[in-house]
């Protein structure tokens, strides 16, 4: 079987139950015994082990194999979920991650061994535990000869045996009234200690001491003393109803009972599959039917869509006096179809920001643990949705502004406790729509952005001069931030402090057509906003013409329309400016930035187009306006990609193309 | 020089007067002039885009590009849509009217002489009856 055409769903498949893995491992951290929790896991991960496996992919499907086996046992009962398993569990997630991405970029699986890992869990099952027959075995009988051992503790048996030393089963059986099980446990651990070493007991030492057993527990050994000297020592202690000692000559039969085992688990296994997917049926009946669809057929639609609308805008252009009652109802009811297939379709394309955000709480966790900090997610708004492009690519700048907020923004514990603070410092990531755009927040409760310091900073980069940067105001200071080959982190960590930052989230953000600001105040925090458009892909914009040549200029950039005297132009510092509403307004001539062949005309009044940029505007000088129309933003595609200026084009009613007008660049 | 295909068509275009081919596998259309939107900020050569049924297609000018002498446009002025994976780009020519076969051992490796532009642009000149034609590598001439 060719499995390669299955490859793309394997791995959006994987990713998803990756990140339903990463989210749900989380909740569990934060309740232990949410049983519905615990079986989501199990379903994901089995899922994922039986991709895995159809897909060949054998080292996922090891590992997710252990992974069931663990949660297995917590699910059964017999094993409590601890930090110490869910940091295990976690690196395994790093790991399958780590996997399906280089399958996603290679085809093929990583060359990376398992073992590590695979023993990890293991050994969590078996230093915890016996596996759930065994319990009941013992329950059922108190015979010990099924005491069973994994391949680390084979391998010490088989050590301790060629040293000459004796390998001992001992099985304690507490009196039924006595009242202090665990000192007793105590004292027998004690006196074992003095002559033996204990390398396996059940249940485990933790239990043990926790009183979590009935009145029996067992103790595997080794010593170099004689099978009745220990009975002996152990048989003084009181409250001890019978010692049943069996010694270990060779390690077959341990094998034997841990085949058996497997043989079991297995079986288990299956009656898990029949349940798993009963379960599963009846989730997929409440979330409703749903189809995978390649992005690429949905741009397709999109397109037509688009052409539907360029034909749309070219009926209506057709001239209001030659055409009849009847054209101008069917035009009209064309025009209603259109618009609700154009909804319709980029509600299509909308996706939860969830998407993105899901991944967060995990990479909050991990970093505070590596930075020492204390450090709490909010998220809210994770239902708000966006375009797919845009969720694609939004993921980076966001990590890069969470670090830089636990990293830079939120103070060691000592610091926050001496500035009066809570403890745990607190990350908030917002999403929520504002008319036609999406806002995200991301808001720490840190130490703010220290401005003088970013000055300084700009200075020693040579960004600036020392006069520039007294001449600077608080927030264009806090914007050098966003200068190339700013940093302002005193160590480099590992985390964030390389120089490389927040250019590129500003880069990033500004390509999807959004911008982003910062707001701080010192020891309060500070808030990054990134504006976002709804859609990338059909936008309202203002058509003009410069020279002879039309240009969209979107508008949602644009702040309002005017005119203006030309003599009323002031030069200031080489820059032509005008005095607007109190203000210095910097004037760009299109003509001149675009190279339109053109004599300027010989108006004494110019049409400006005021366009902003967060909080600074500026004034285009265009030769007249066309009007406001719906547009379709097409790329100027691959060959003549990363032209300065120009955002993309469109097609007009009439088949010609006009450029669009990347005024963020221009400002 | 990979161009194994069995049958070794090409598409054989005019400019000024000399004749050139292009790898019939390379060309998506042969178009009509039709009205092409200036872009600021690129290549001399670089006439514009033109809406391809809805699609945006980057225009040159051959001529330019070859450092010939400009020529009004006429009735026969066609532009061939090229495509290199999913880039596509149209070709300004003076005429384009047939496609033709040349077998491989008709083809010859551009001469030394040429200079190094056009050599780079150029895989091999085929000889069909007594005509030369020079035939294009389409990936060198878009630097893809």
């Amino acid at each position: 079987m060719d499995i390669n055409q299955y490859l793309e769903i394997f791995i959006e498949e994987a990713q998803e139950h990756l990140q339903n893995l990463n989210q749900n491992l989380l909740g569990l951290e934060n309740s232990p015994n949410d049983n519905d929790v615990l079986n989501e896991i199990f379903r994901s991960a089995h899922t994922l082990k039986g991709m895995a496996g159809t897909m060949g992919f054998n080292a996922i499907m090891n590992l997710t194999h252990e992974m069931e086996n663990i949660l297995d046992e917590v699910r059964n009962g017999r094993l409590t979920i601890n930090s110490g398993i869910l940091d295990v569990l976690f690196e395994c997630l790093d790991f399958l991650e780590g996997s399906v991405n280089h399958i996603s970029e290679t085809g093929k699986e990583m060359d990376k061994n398992i073992d590590a890992l695979k023993n990890k869990l293991i050994n969590i099952i078996y230093n915890k535990d016996l596996p759930a027959h065994e319990k009941q075995d013992a329950e059922n009988s108190s015979a010990i000869s099924n005491f069973t051992f994994n391949q680390y503790d084979e391998n010490v048996i088989v050590q301790a045996l060629a040293q000459g030393m004796k390998v001992f089963k001992i099985e304690v059986i507490l009196s039924k009234d006595c009242m202090l099980k665990s000192a007793r446990a105590f004292l027998v651990f004690k006196s074992l200690e003095k002559y033996a070493e204990v390398f396996k007991s059940f249940p485990s030492v933790e239990d043990i001491e926790d009183e979590k057993f009935d009145n029996n527990f067992k103790l595997a050994v080794i010593t170099s003393e004689g099978k009745d000297k220990v009975k002996d020592d152990l048989m003084s202690i009181s409250e001890i109803d019978e010692i049943i000692i069996e010694e270990l000559k060779e390690v077959t039969k341990a094998f034997e009972t841990f085949s058996e085992e497997i043989a079991v688990a297995e079986v288990e296994h299956a009656e898990e599959d029949k349940e798993d997917s009963e379960e599963a049926h009846a989730k997929k009946n409440k979330i409703g039917k749903t189809v995978r669809v390649d992005i690429n057929r949905l741009d397709n639609l999109m397109n037509l869509v688009s052409e539907l609308i360029i034909i749309k805008t070219r009926l209506e252009g057709v001239d209001s006096d030659t055409r009849d009652q009847n054209m101008t109802e069917a035009v009209e009811y064309l025009e209603r179809i259109t618009t609700n297939l154009h909804d319709a379709v980029m509600k299509v394309r909308m996706v939860p920001i969830e998407r993105v955000f899901n991944r967060f709480p995990r990479m909050v966790r991990d970093l505070s643990r590596e930075l020492g900090k204390e450090v709490n997610l909010h998220i809210s708004g994770e239902e708000t949705e966006l375009d797919r492009t845009v969720i694609d690519e939004i993921g980076d700048p966001l990590i890069h502004l969470i670090r830089n907020a636990i990293d830079h923004g939120i103070e060691d514990k000592q610091e926050r406790i001496n500035n009066k603070k809570a403890q745990a410092g607190s990350v908030a990531l917002r999403a929520f729509q504002d008319g036609n755009s999406v806002v995200i927040e991301v808001e720490d409760d840190g130490k703010g952005i220290n401005v003088s310091r970013v000055k300084k900073k700009a200075v020693e980069n040579k960004l600036i001069s020392q006069v520039e940067a007294d001449a600077l105001n608080e927030k264009e200071a806090v914007d050098l931030l966003f200068q190339p080959g700013f940093s302002t982190a005193d160590v480099v960590s590992d985390v964030s402090g390389r120089g490389v930052g927040l250019d590129v989230v500003k880069t990033k953000i500004e390509s999807l057509g959004g911008t982003v600001e910062v707001e701080t105040s010192a020891n309060a925090g500070s808030k990054f906003i990134i504006r976002l458009p709804l859609t990338l892909a059909i936008i309202q914009a203002l058509l003009v013409t410069i020279g002879s040549e039309k240009y969209a200029i979107p508008l949602n950039s644009i702040k309002e329309i005017t005119s203006i005297e030309k003599n009323n132009i002031r030069i200031v510092q080489g820059q032509e400016v005008i005095l607007y509403r109190n203000g210095v307004l910097p004037i760009v001539r299109l003509s001149h930035v675009l190279d339109v062949k053109n004599d300027e005309k010989d108006s004494s009044e110019l049409t400006v187009v005021i366009v902003k940029k967060g909080e600074k505007s500026s004034g285009f000088i265009v030769d007249s306006l066309i009007g406001q129309q719906e547009i379709v933003i097409k790329s100027l595609g691959k060959y003549l990609a990363g032209i300065r200026n120009i955002a993309g084009a469109t097609i007009l009613g009439d088949g010609q193309v006009a450029l669009i007008i990347d005024s963020n660049s221009m400002i | 020089m990979n161009y194994t295909d069995k049958n070794n068509q090409f598409v054989v275009f005019e400019l000024d007067n000399e004749e050139y081919g292009i790898d019939i596998l390379r060309v998506k259309t042969i178009e009509k002039m039709s009205n092409i939107t200036r872009v600021p900020k690129t290549a001399l050569y670089i006439k514009g885009v033109i809406n391809l049924r809805g699609e945006i297609v980057p225009i040159i000018d051959l001529r330019e590009k070859f450092n010939l002498d400009k020529k009004e446009e006429s009735e026969n002025t066609r532009i061939i849509i090229v495509y290199v994976d999913d880039i596509n780009v149209g070709l300004i020519v003076d005429s384009a009217s047939k496609v033709i076969e040349i077998s491989n051992d008709m083809i010859e490796l551009p001469p030394e002489s040429l200079g190094n532009t056009e050599q780079n642009n150029i895989y091999g000149i085929g000889k069909v009856d007594d005509k030369i034609i020079t035939l294009l590598d389409v990936k060198k001439l878009l630097n893809v």
